[in-house]
């Protein structure tokens, strides 16, 4: 018996998870959702592997999400979502920003950003992959990614009911109200 | 009003709530928000404390003053404030008293994984355990009536998953009840030998007493599940997983009042199942006094003792049942070790350091403790909050009587050395040691996210405050030989690592620049000139040596055709790598 939806954010600490995954629980518990999510901090610096698990349905218990059981897997980062792709269900939808971040072994030439991620999770688990960071470029700030991928993670929810406008509004700087809404329009509509 | 919060803000409401007007705590993953949450009400008084030991001492002189009264620190640091908790057990209050002891089950942020429910044993202090934000808001509400009543501290034992998770709060409204009396009373709250054999007594009746209310209280209830053939005895994050496992196939006793445990409510629940489970995070606290009541239960033969729970390791060790999922494929995966940000100033001095191959380097408790890891490794011991300093000293002592000629340096940050590095420096100085204490003082506490400490200027409700200065302070404790450098510039490091070392007897190397991800105060923007410009790699000058590398920047990239490459948006100017490369390769470029 399943009794609530799964909802894993993952992606590197500096991509926007964690407001990202702010305005989705917000916007659950305004839509009268029981809401819960859960983020460790800590020693998960800029460049770190950081998740956001949020789960919303008419009672949630425990907070976090286990292998096997997110309804969604949202990533920010590719090799992110092949790191998380164990705690997708098998019936679930991954979705993954098509943007390369090389880890600090990577970077000094330590290690290689692997090959061949993308055709794997695509294969694998049927991937979605968004151009998201191209997307937010062109829109004129590349931070603007993470609410790109809100916008598509809603349609793939199901959650238009929502208003997701008036939440983005609460949650990001007056500046930069505008290009978010663009921006999760975008996303809700590629 | 319903709104998401954490644990830890739901914990700073309830105090809200219920009337506290005084709070002190000292910054420690997981429980820092609390304090940051709490500085938002303009009715309590709240503070940053130098360390959790003053904090808890400031609570219990408030609690007896007639103020309700918090503080809140993460699992080690309640090992630093028990000399007061203790002692506070057996004086009892007059403001009620909540110290908040927030656990890291899966040390996601700390040196160890004690599980502080033994310490309520141990203090004989009343304890509650919240298992989701609403109960943390709550909880924190019945814990002052509790310490009121009954004349006793609570320890409010939360864990990383309940601090850190958002839940759903129904918001109530602040009770005002106002500060009681406070009259001299020598016999209650003076701790003298006589006073406190009679305190022990006493104590000893209000934990019978407690533990009635603790069978009585609905704290701690029973959830019945018709045709249920299990049952759980829970408490914390713990019940959430049961029940997502179990779901209606078991029958739950779920303890919110977890010391003196509800013995007689225990046994009743008990008889009802033939089977019956322990479900608790680490220890097996609940479990070894349910067995010690004679009672059978399966707990920790199934359930590891060691890391984070979850509902997939009580599917797995109570029902058999494994995870069904899609294994990733992992060579396809790599590590994200946490490093030093770009424009750390951490990292010139860790840099000189690690070229020093004949020294031992005792580390401490913050960011710094990354100068342990690749590629500058130069660390050999970290323990607790203060042992940078301390173990130095140790450390000279044994090379003292070794005639071993290996130098040692003792690192600590500006904030863990007001926490716990002054008493250390004073035996440093007391007692002749032959070492060097390098304070690293970038103008902020770090690693907890940027809280303001006695050496910022301003305090947790961000107002102006004295600056207690460290080279004035190191100096009157009688440290003759102190350097103050600017650690991003390499060459004043080295001189003074060269001083210090030649040196007989002990010193002390300060090195000031503030943290890279620090926003200025005012007057810090006129007193740290920062870089105006970033750097790049001129590729012709490049000649692949890797030298850039062993600074550990995460701006530096390297590729074996291109040489390296500086990313100029993360690039922050420090000028590290431009002082390292042997063929001035590195320029300055555009602006930062």
């Amino acid at each position: 018996m399943k009794t609530s939806q799964n909802i894993l954010l993952v992606g590197v600490g500096g991509q926007g998870t964690i407001l990202t995954s702010k305005i989705l629980s917000t916007g659950l518990l305004n839509a009268g959702y029981d809401v819960k999510m859960s983020e460790i901090h800590g020693m998960a610096q800029r460049g770190g592997s950081v998740s956001t698990q949020v789960r919303y349905g008419e009672h949630v218990h425990s907070p976090i999400i286990g292998r096997g059981e997110a309804d969604i897997v949202i990533a920010f980062e590719k090799m992110e979502a092949m790191r998380w792709m164990e705690f997708l269900s098998k019936k679930g939808k991954l979705i993954v920003n098509d943007q390369q971040i090389e880890s600090a072994p990577i970077l000094a030439g330590k290690e290689v950003y692997p090959e061949g991620i993308k055709e794997k999770l695509e294969q694998r688990a049927g991937a979605r992959i968004i151009p998201a960071t191209k997307m937010a470029i062109e829109l004129g700030n590349i931070r603007v990614m993470n609410v790109i991928m809100l916008g598509v993670l809603v349609k793939e929810a199901g959650l238009e009911g929502i208003d997701w406008q008036g939440e983005i509004r609460k949650m990001v700087k007056p500046r930069f109200t505008e290009i978010n809404i663009q921006a999760f329009q975008l996303g809700f509509t590629v | 009003m319903k709104e998401l919060l954490t644990g830890n803000e739901a914990v700073a409401r309830g105090a809200y709530e219920a009337g506290v007007t005084i709070g002190s705590a000292y910054p420690g993953t997981p429980s820092t928000e609390i304090f940051e949450a709490l500085a938002q009400y303009e009715e309590i008084y709240s503070e940053w404390a130098p360390n959790e030991k003053v904090a808890a001492e400031v609570v219990v002189g408030a609690s007896i003053a007639g103020a309700r009264a918090i503080s809140a620190m993460k699992h080690v640091g309640m090992n630093v404030a028990s000399d007061p908790i203790y002692t506070h057990a057996y004086l009892g209050v007059n403001g009620g008293c909540v110290y908040v002891s927030a656990d890291d089950p899966g040390l996601h942020s700390s040196q160890n994984e004690q599980d502080n429910r033994y310490v309520a044993v141990h203090a004989k202090i009343p304890m509650l355990e919240p298992s989701d934000s609403q109960e943390s808001k709550d909880m924190i509400v019945k814990a002052y009536e509790i310490s009121e009543q009954y004349d006793v501290p609570i320890l409010f034992r939360m864990t990383t998953r309940v601090c850190h998770s958002k839940s759903v709060v129904e918001l109530g409204r602040r009770t005002e009840v106002g500060i009681k009396e406070y009259h001299r009373n020598i016999p209650k709250f003076v701790a003298t030998p006589a006073a406190c054999k009679r305190h022990h007594i006493e104590l000893e009746e209000k934990l019978e007493r407690l533990e009635e209310f603790s069978n009585q209280t609905d704290l701690n209830f029973t959830i019945l599940n018709e045709g249920a053939k299990i049952g759980v005895i829970t408490s914390g994050i713990s019940f959430q997983y049961a029940k997502e496992v179990f779901a209606e196939q078991a029958s739950y006793l779920k303890l919110g009042f977890t010391y003196p445990i509800p013995r007689a409510k225990i046994k009743t629940f008990a008889q009802q199942f033939d089977t019956l489970y322990v479900v608790e995070e680490n220890d097996p606290y609940l479990e070894t006094q349910i067995k010690a009541m004679g009672i059978q239960v399966i707990g920790k033969e199934s359930i590891p003792i060691t890391g984070e729970l979850n509902p997939e390791i009580i599917a797995v060790s109570l029902l058999g049942k494994k995870p069904d999922y899609m294994e990733s494929e992992t060579n396809l995966v790599k590590g994200r070790p946490p490093t030093l940000c770009s424009g750390c100033p951490h990292r010139g001095l860790f840099f000189e350091l690690s070229k020093r191959k004949d020294a031992v380097i005792t580390g401490d408790i913050g960011c710094y403790t990354l100068g342990s890891a690749d590629p500058l490794n130069a660390m050999d011991t970290v323990v607790c909050m203060g042992a940078g300093v301390s173990a130095a000293h140790g450390f000279a002592k044994v090379f003292e009587k070794t005639s071993d000629n290996r130098k040692v340096f003792g690192v600590v940050g500006d904030s863990t050395f007001f926490h716990s590095g002054i008493t250390s420096l004073i035996d440093i100085v007391y007692n002749k040691s032959n070492c060097t204490i390098i304070i690293l003082d970038n103008r902020v506490t770090g690693m907890t996210g940027h809280q303001e400490n006695p050496g910022t200027g301003y305090t947790l409700k961000g107002e102006k405050a004295p600056i207690i200065e460290i080279a004035p302070l190191v100096r009157a404790i009688g440290i003759e030989n102190i350097y103050q450098v600017n650690p991003n510039n390499l060459k004043e490091v080295r001189e003074a690592l060269n001083g210090a070392s030649v040196f007989e007897g002990p010193s002390v190397i300060i090195t000031k620049w503030p943290c890279a991800l620090k926003k200025l105060h005012d007057e810090e923007k006129k007193e740290y000139a920062l870089a105006q410009w970033v750097y790049a790699v001129n590729p012709e000058k490049c000649r692949k040596c890797r030298m850039c590398l062993k600074i550990g920047c995460p701006s530096i990239s390297f590729d074996p055709q291109t040489g390296s490459f500086i990313d100029p948006n993360t690039c922050v100017g420090c000028s590290v790598c431009a002082q390292v490369c042997p063929f001035d390769a590195i320029e300055r470029s555009g602006d930062a």
